[in-house]
């Protein structure tokens, strides 16, 4: 990591009371996407809120830097307007009686700071604005709307930009519509992003890190790959959990089945818009593998993987979370605590995950930010 | 403009002076209705139901009580009135005491429109600005207001319909002096106590229809034109 992404970390630590309901808080979010996951009531929104000031927690410490924006035992409180943080809002929230112009100009406007239409030509090129320019927000549609907030946060030129579920409001088209504009963004951009979702795809698209939260505490925090490799990490529950895998293209074969290589090992997918050697991410659901004990035979899945067990946990109900060590990296399987019993499953032991190659949703598929060749020094 | 046929010295003056009380009783409440509004919508004081009770009180008392305690507190005895008369500033008897009688009776009426605007417009906007980097007071000028703009223009016209038909407080504050204080109403109320005047009387009735209609068809018309520029939001229209 460089110095100017340490330089630039988000370090939250707070505690907030409201109602029955206690907040408490830590982490930290450095270049790249952090996704705060969790289900809803997790305090999600009240952390993104009190980050960018539009609400003041009971105690604690915010930090961009060395810049302090609230630190409850000193009395520090900078208002939103001082502290340069692009929030895009779940709803938009783009200004009504301005035009598309306006609003994405509104944040150097304030800040005074003379306008750079290079910077402004890029993101408007980037979100594919240009035809938009002239119209006010009441004639857009759900998607552009979204793509204008995201504008707007841009380019204001924040430290921080907070997303929070900006997704949420928005049907499955234009969901998939918004989505590349966050990888983009996460691979081109400098900028910390603090992105609140509680989308298990959503995390396995975007997250370079993941701050689990549950009841107002964080869970577990790390890398994506781990914290949701991690068979104690359901905030949605256990049918929610889903691990990640890095993979690569390795050719597309003529049935119309992608075969990805992970770490070496063949994956096959129905077919995948990418071209040969792009490096993907998948995720794979935990309800989506079996467990066998020998290397099966005779199965229809295309996929099988061999692993070593290396933790057990009941996972709700009848059902238990396996996870197993692969070549291609850690898997999550959901069976049933009757299963495990009758395979005698334990941490260490030897056996095969069965993955079936309809079971990768594309939804889940994205691209990486260790993908070559997307320049990664610019920075609005 | 004395005397074209249409109306009389007497009735030309009367409807000048009525618009001028009017005009310059808006100009000056404006601002201080707009400040009145926000409070009254946003913040949160001691006092703020006494703020509102003083506001719309002209509303329900008597203009005859609201003229006499104006004579009261801006007459030459009056304490304000002492007060502002070494700065050059006096009211009683004179057209500006009109006006400022016509403020305070119009007040109730702009204050309400505007807070109604007020409490249209979504705050969450206003927090998106301030993340943009807009101080509260950019934050009031270039998204409150901007969206408020219907409800001010209604409050404004409302006021202004209201000055120029107020009688009962002016009459009493400020008399009914020809070319002073003698506004539409107050001309109205003198061409009738004499005998023949009923004519006269009857061209300032169609003056005073004329001028209320006129505006409010201008407001409607600038109020539609503001709700298209907004897209489909219609708060604060008439």
């Amino acid at each position: 990591m460089s110095s100017s992404a340490e330089r630039d970390m988000l370090e939250v630590d707070l505690q907030h009371q409201l109602g029955s309901f206690a907040l408490n808080a830590t982490f930290r979010a450095p270049q790249g996407i952090t996704v705060l996951f969790g289900r809803s009531g997790s305090g999600k929104t009240t952390i993104v809120n009190a980050v960018a000031g539009l609400m003041r927690p009971n105690a604690g410490t915010i930090r961009i830097g060395t810049q302090v924006l609230y630190d409850s035992a000193t009395g520090q409180y900078l208002p939103p307007h001082k502290r340069h943080v692009g929030y895009i809002f779940q709803e938009g929230r783009l200004f009504p009686h301005l035009s598309v112009r306006s609003n994405l100009t509104y944040g150097r406007w304030m800040s005074g700071t003379r306008a750079d239409p290079a910077l402004f030509n890029r993101i408007v090129e980037m979100l594919g604005l240009g035809a938009l320019l002239t119209r006010r927000p009441g004639a857009l549609s759900g998607g552009e709307k979204q793509r204008v907030a995201i504008g707007r946060a841009l380019l204001a030129a924040p430290r921080l930009i907070l997303a929070d579920e900006p997704l949420a409001a928005l049907d499955a088209q234009r969901k998939a519509e918004i989505l590349p504009y966050f990888e983009r963004l996460r691979d081109e951009v400098k900028t910390p992003i603090l992105y609140v979702s509680h989308s298990a795809s959503e995390v396995a698209r975007l997250a370079t890190r993941v701050v689990a939260l549950e009841d107002g505490r964080v869970l577990r925090q790390g890398r994506a790959s781990d914290v949701l490799a991690d068979p104690a990490v359901t905030p949605l529950g256990a049918r929610a959990a889903g691990a990640i895998l890095q993979a690569k293209v390795a050719r597309h074969h003529p049935d119309g089945l992608t075969e990805l290589s992970a770490s070496g090992l063949p994956l096959l997918l129905p077919h995948l818009d990418k071209a040969p050697g792009s490096h993907v991410r998948i995720r794979i659901a935990a309800t989506d593998v079996i467990i066998a004990a020998q290397a099966p035979a005779g199965l229809s899945a295309l996929n099988v993987l061999p692993g070593t067990v290396d933790a057990l946990r009941p996972g709700g109900g009848p059902g238990a979370i396996v996870s197993l060590q692969t070549p291609a990296g850690r898997l999550l399987a959901r069976i049933t605590q009757r299963s495990v019993d009758a395979l005698g499953l334990h941490p260490g032991m030897s056996c095969h995950a069965v993955i079936k190659a309809v079971a990768v949703a594309p939804d889940d598929i994205g691209g990486t930010e260790a993908a070559p060749g997307l320049p990664r020094d610019e920075q609005p | 403009m004395s005397g074209d046929g249409l109306l009389g010295p007497d009735e030309w003056a009367a409807v000048l002076l009525s618009i001028r009380v009017a005009f310059f009783a808006v100009l000056w409440s404006l601002p201080l209705g707009v400040l009145c509004a926000y409070a009254l919508a946003r913040w949160e004081f001691p006092g703020k139901q006494l703020l509102n009770g003083l506001v719309h009180l002209p509303l329900i008392l008597p203009p005859v009580v609201t003229g006499y305690l104006l004579l009261l507190a801006f007459g030459p005895q009056g304490p304000l009135g002492q007060a502002l008369a070494p700065l050059g500033i006096s009211f009683a008897f004179r057209w500006t005491g009109a006006a400022l009688a016509a403020a305070i009776m119009a007040f109730p009426l702009m204050v309400r429109a505007i807070r109604l605007a007020l409490e249209g417009v979504d705050p969450r906007l206003e927090e998106a600005s301030a993340t943009l980097g807009a101080s509260p007071l950019w934050v009031f000028i270039t998204v409150t207001l901007p969206l408020i703009l219907p409800g001010i223009l209604t409050g404004t016209i409302l006021a202004f319909a209201k000055a120029i038909g107020e009688f009962g407080a002016t009459i009493t504050f400020v008399s009914n002096i020809p070319g002073e204080t003698r506004t539409i109403p107050s001309a109205i109320y003198a061409f009738l106590q004499v005998p023949g005047g009923e004519g006269a009387a009857f061209q300032l009735v169609i003056v005073s229809i004329v001028i209320a209609m006129g505006a409010l068809l201008a407001s409607e018309i600038l109020a539609r034109r503001m709700n298209q520029r907004l897209g489909t939001n219609s708060r604060g229209a008439m």
